[in-house]
């Protein structure tokens, strides 16, 4: 059965299409990512799919069950940990996740035990009678994805996991969303970062405007884009003469952004040395030059010629509100 | 497409109990984790309580029978329900800041009732109010208050009193749901609190007000309220004074308050379904 089904979502604020005929399905058991830049229309497909929000047109279910016929049936299957934790400062971690259970319907004892499980798994035992207001930002993460998986939830949302929390905070969070995966959880995920997607994604759905823009596994979509790319900035001086060696070894002209130059890097490293050695050779020194990662904007680049646009479209006053802190 | 043949699921009524307590304990927890919370609300009831009946009760004559005509006696009872009013807002405030920090977007995300999440906090403010109205009762005490009638018809006054600020708590909600912000929020609370509060017989009775005003502060529900409150607690000879019988008065606060009850609560859950946190 597919944990998720949806036919042409269309959802409107005002004027701003935020979903424009969203389709996407995934099997049960895999983790789909959802990539794209701020007001792409992820967080708003993620409040649709959790019953937060209603749709304007289009259908949708979650493990066959109909989100527009069944919201209640839909809460029952689905866990949400949303773009900002929303855990309560005054109680304690254990507290926290506790309550959430009992709202589950769990028993008292059986929330308790599943709060230490869950505590324990997500690295919070130790920290799990402190009240939250004591915590770092990354903690606060950890524990709202603890609530949310205390109900064993059938399909897990995850929106933005890691935005705006620190690196080291962000691989811990990796780890403990790759460990959940491990135990059979149905994920999906929204990020803008492509390492992201990349590391923790089966399937990714590339969404911008309001629409799916591409969809496939984390290599096809490296193959459409090359993988790798070698990035060099020069002087001005050097730029013709920078673009032909380059566009002598790509065979096609360099993607220029800013002041940088690009090429895909299909044989890593090994391109990287011959741009080196082209670049001698025409006695060009390149301010700086790297063998990088693609990231959203050269996903964009290619997918739709432009860069990825980040642009604040908040759902609400009170989003705006939070974002602020 | 996957067709859902299956009826809509509801919460059952004892699952919609236990989450009502799950909620109203988070919140109750609240108040007593953020002490200063509890001293300003606290803190507020009494000031009004104290200036009242220093600044103003020298000059005001209520005109009750001799012997009962003590300022304290007739202030009590109102102060109780405007206490009641005014601490009603804290259900705005608290329901947009749980909107703000994503709490009830969590809530709404659960398969619980959605009225727990409303009853769980007009609840939590009715307990604290209850926590109120007991200082506040030590505080008339230490000022001359008395139960002429006895202790346990004060303590049903008491009651009427808290009834009626957990009424409130629902227009609390619905003004709080819709306005979205503390700070809109606080400012739209008192907009119908004050006409209602000081436009009734909290402070004076309403026999020395214009004709006009008169004819709304006698029907509108705070005077009823604060009379049935006052029918309880003064002396048994100055009774005749409200112009109606202890037990007319109660029914009516009684009807005022299921009224409020019946119209506020559905709208809150309404404005709570639709509320996009």
């Amino acid at each position: 059965m597919n944990a998720v089904e949806t036919h042409n979502i269309v959802k409107t604020f005002g004027d701003i299409r935020a979903l424009d005929g969203v389709s996407i399905q995934f099997e049960e058991g895999i983790v789909y990512g959802l990539l794209g830049p701020n007001g792409a229309g992820k967080t708003t497909l993620i409040r649709v799919l959790t019953t937060l929000l209603k749709p304007d047109s289009g259908s949708a279910s979650v493990v066959g069950v109909d989100l527009i016929a069944d919201p209640v049936g839909v809460r029952r299957k689905v866990g949400l940990a949303g773009q900002f934790a929303a855990v309560d400062e005054y109680q304690t971690g254990r507290e926290n996740v506790e309550m959430v259970g009992r709202l589950y319907n769990l028993s008292k004892a059986e929330a308790r035990s599943r709060a230490d499980d869950v505590l324990e798994r997500i690295r919070l035992a130790d920290d799990a009678d402190r009240q939250v207001k004591t915590y770092s930002g990354g903690m606060r993460r950890k524990l709202d994805l603890a609530a949310s998986m205390v109900g064993r939830p059938e399909v897990l949302f995850l929106d933005e996991p890691t935005t705006g929390i620190d690196p080291a905070s962000r691989i811990d969070l990796w780890d403990l969303i790759a460990e959940m995966v491990e135990g059979g959880t149905t994920l999906l995920l929204t990020t803008q970062y492509l390492e992201e997607a990349d590391r923790l994604a089966d399937r990714i759905g590339v969404i911008d405007h309001g629409k799916l823009i591409a969809e496939g596994t984390s290599d096809e979509l490296k193959a459409t884009l090359g993988g790798d790319v070698v990035e060099i900035h020069v002087h001005d001086d050097d730029r013709a003469l920078a673009v032909e060696c380059l566009t002598r070894i790509a065979g096609e002209e360099p993607t220029a952004q800013g002041a940088s130059l690009s090429i895909p890097a299909p044989d890593g490293s090994r391109t990287l040395t011959a741009v080196v050695r082209e670049l001698d050779s025409a006695a060009i020194e390149p301010r700086d030059i790297a063998l990088r990662k693609p990231t959203l904007n050269d996903v964009f680049l290619t997918l739709t010629g432009h860069k990825a646009e980040n642009k604040d479209r908040p759902v609400s006053a009170a989003s705006r509100r939070r974002g602020r802190n | 497409m996957t067709t859902d043949v299956r009826p809509r699921t509801r919460v059952p009524l004892r699952n919609a109990v236990t989450h009502t307590a799950v909620i109203t304990k988070r919140n109750v927890l609240r108040f007593i984790r953020i002490p200063q919370l509890l001293l300003f609300s606290t803190v507020q009831p009494v000031m009004f309580l104290l200036l009242f009946n220093f600044v103003f009760g020298g000059a005001i004559t209520t005109g009750t029978p001799a012997g009962s005509d003590q300022y304290i006696n007739w202030l009590m009872p109102g102060i109780l329900v405007q206490s009641a009013a005014f601490g009603a807002t804290a259900t705005a405030l608290g329901l947009t800041e749980d909107l703000g920090a994503g709490v009830i977007d969590r809530f709404r995300s659960l398969p619980i009732a959605r009225s727990a999440v409303l009853a769980g906090r007009t609840l939590a403010d009715l307990v604290r109010n209850t926590f109120v109205f007991s200082l506040m009762l030590v505080v008339g005490y230490l000022m001359g208050w008395r139960f002429e009638q006895g202790f346990w018809k004060m303590a049903v006054g008491f009651g009427v009193a808290l009834l009626f600020g957990y009424s409130f708590s629902w227009v609390m909600a619905a003004i709080g749901l819709a306005v979205k912000t503390p700070e809109a929020a606080q400012a739209a609370g008192f907009l119908p609190i004050f006409p209602l509060v000081f436009a009734s017989s909290i402070f004076v009775p309403t026999s020395s007000m214009p004709d006009w005003l008169q004819t709304f502060a006698e029907f509108q529900p705070i005077t009823v309220v604060a009379n049935t409150v006052r029918s309880l607690m003064i002396p048994e000879e100055a009774l005749g004074f409200l112009g109606l019988d202890q037990g007319t008065l109660i029914l009516q606060s009684l009807a005022w308050i299921a009224a409020i009850i019946a119209v506020f609560a559905p709208l809150s859950v309404r404005q709570y379904k639709r509320a996009v946190g």
